[in-house]
């Protein structure tokens, strides 16, 4: 199994199945589009990411994002955190996006097995990022109670975002905090909001240790398949 | 043979994108290749975008298409190197694109490209006075925009 490739693939999965439950209650027709758009991409990049992943085994898709339980998940704890209200949700994509798109582009320059599926979920993320800190800096810098929304979701989700750094295996690529920093420092600043400085960071997801939630998730996610073994659209 | 792999190709060349039906897979450039694989022609394709839905509908009207077109072993594989770029769309199918209402994506060159200040003209009355209305629109290839000449609203063919 390539471990690096699942987690990569859980992380995109369960941030797109979590923005797959904004379909029909974003609050404006444009970005219900744009979350659903967002989470057909992720969905995307995963299943590129599970087949990757379970070639050498000989689980398909479908096994690894439906078949397998809890504790086999290595993702983030970050992108399993709910969605909470707007600013949550959007607070956390731009987190994680941050992250995401300058690593998709550097491992899509290497010689890794991930780098042609890097190549093509690097131009999506691109739009993902800009997307994300465009309503940070508008909530941020909007109304008084946008503004109080945002700056606490920043704060709720700031103790998962260390996690992001963790190389996953020996031969994983780690972007610079710098980099990082460099993004979200600017956007922070434009949105008026002010980044958090916690004594405690969460962690455990690579390792399959998770918060409550992602339980809830699966089941949801995985009933029908598992009910129904076997089946195909 | 090679008798063979022309009609493949004409057959696959006329299959459109579900999603935007006056552009068909050889102006978007997803078709990649036909090559014959023993007795079998291999039809290879890249899909937009990760995500993209209408793959196993586009595969599906593939083999269609070479069947009806007297080819019995057809087989679709699919490709991610290299990756698809909007750059690919043909002369020909930003024009179709154009002419059906949709404008036709900036250049993806360079990434500066892709998130610099480019002018989106208006396919309907040509104003370059146009303003984005959603980074996102009705499928993943689209973004969302207003004519301020004309005030209809009009898709994007994003860059990508």
């Amino acid at each position: 199994m390539n471990r690096l490739a699942l987690a990569r693939a859980d992380d995109a999965l369960i941030l797109g199945h979590r923005l797959s439950e904004w379909c029909g209650h974003a609050p404006a027709l444009e970005e219900d589009l744009a979350l659903a758009n967002i989470a057909l991409d992720l969905i995307g990049q995963a299943r590129s990411l599970y087949t990757l992943a379970g070639a050498a085994t000989g689980h398909d898709e479908d096994h690894l994002a439906y078949l397998r339980d809890e504790r086999a998940f290595t993702n983030l704890l970050l992108v399993e955190r709910p969605n909470g209200d707007f600013a949550v949700t959007i607070t956390r994509q731009f987190l994680y996006s941050a992250y995401i798109d300058p690593y998709w582009r550097s491992i899509a320059a290497t010689q890794s097995p991930l780098a042609p599926i890097a190549a093509k979920a690097a131009k999506e993320s691109a739009y993902h990022l800009r997307h994300a800190a465009e309503w940070l800096i508008r909530l941020g810098d909007g109304t008084a109670e946008s503004h109080r929304r945002a700056q606490t979701a920043l704060t709720q989700l700031w103790p998962y975002t260390d996690e992001l750094f963790d190389p996953i295996t020996p031969d994983d690529i780690a972007v610079p905090r710098e980099t990082w920093d460099t993004t979200v420092n600017a956007v922070l600043a434009e949105a008026t909001l002010t980044r958090p400085d916690p004594k405690w960071q969460h962690r455990g997801g690579r390792l399959g240790t998770h918060t409550e939630h992602l339980g809830h998730l699966l089941a949801e996610m995985q009933s029908l398949h598992r009910s129904n073994p076997g089946a195909t659209w | 043979m090679n008798d063979l792999l022309v009609r493949a190709r004409t057959a696959a060349s006329t299959v459109c994108d579900p999603e935007i039906p006056v552009l068909t897979i050889a102006d978007l450039g997803m078709l990649r290749d036909v090559r014959l694989s023993g007795d079998t022609v291999e039809v290879e394709i890249t899909p937009t975008y990760s995500g993209c839905p209408a793959m196993n509908m586009i595969a599906l009207e593939i083999e269609t298409a070479l069947h009806q077109a007297g080819i019995p072993h057809a087989r679709v594989t699919t490709t991610l190197t290299p990756a698809w770029t909007t750059d690919w769309l043909t002369a020909e199918g930003r024009e179709k694109l154009r002419a059906y209402g949709i404008a036709p994506p900036p250049p993806a060159s360079t990434r500066r490209a892709l998130f610099g200040e480019t002018t989106t003209i208006c396919p309907r009355c040509s104003s370059p006075d146009t303003e984005q209305l959603a980074e996102f629109g009705s499928t993943s290839c689209k973004s969302l925009w207003r004519c301020r000449a004309c005030r209809e609203p009009f898709d994007l063919f994003k860059c990508h």
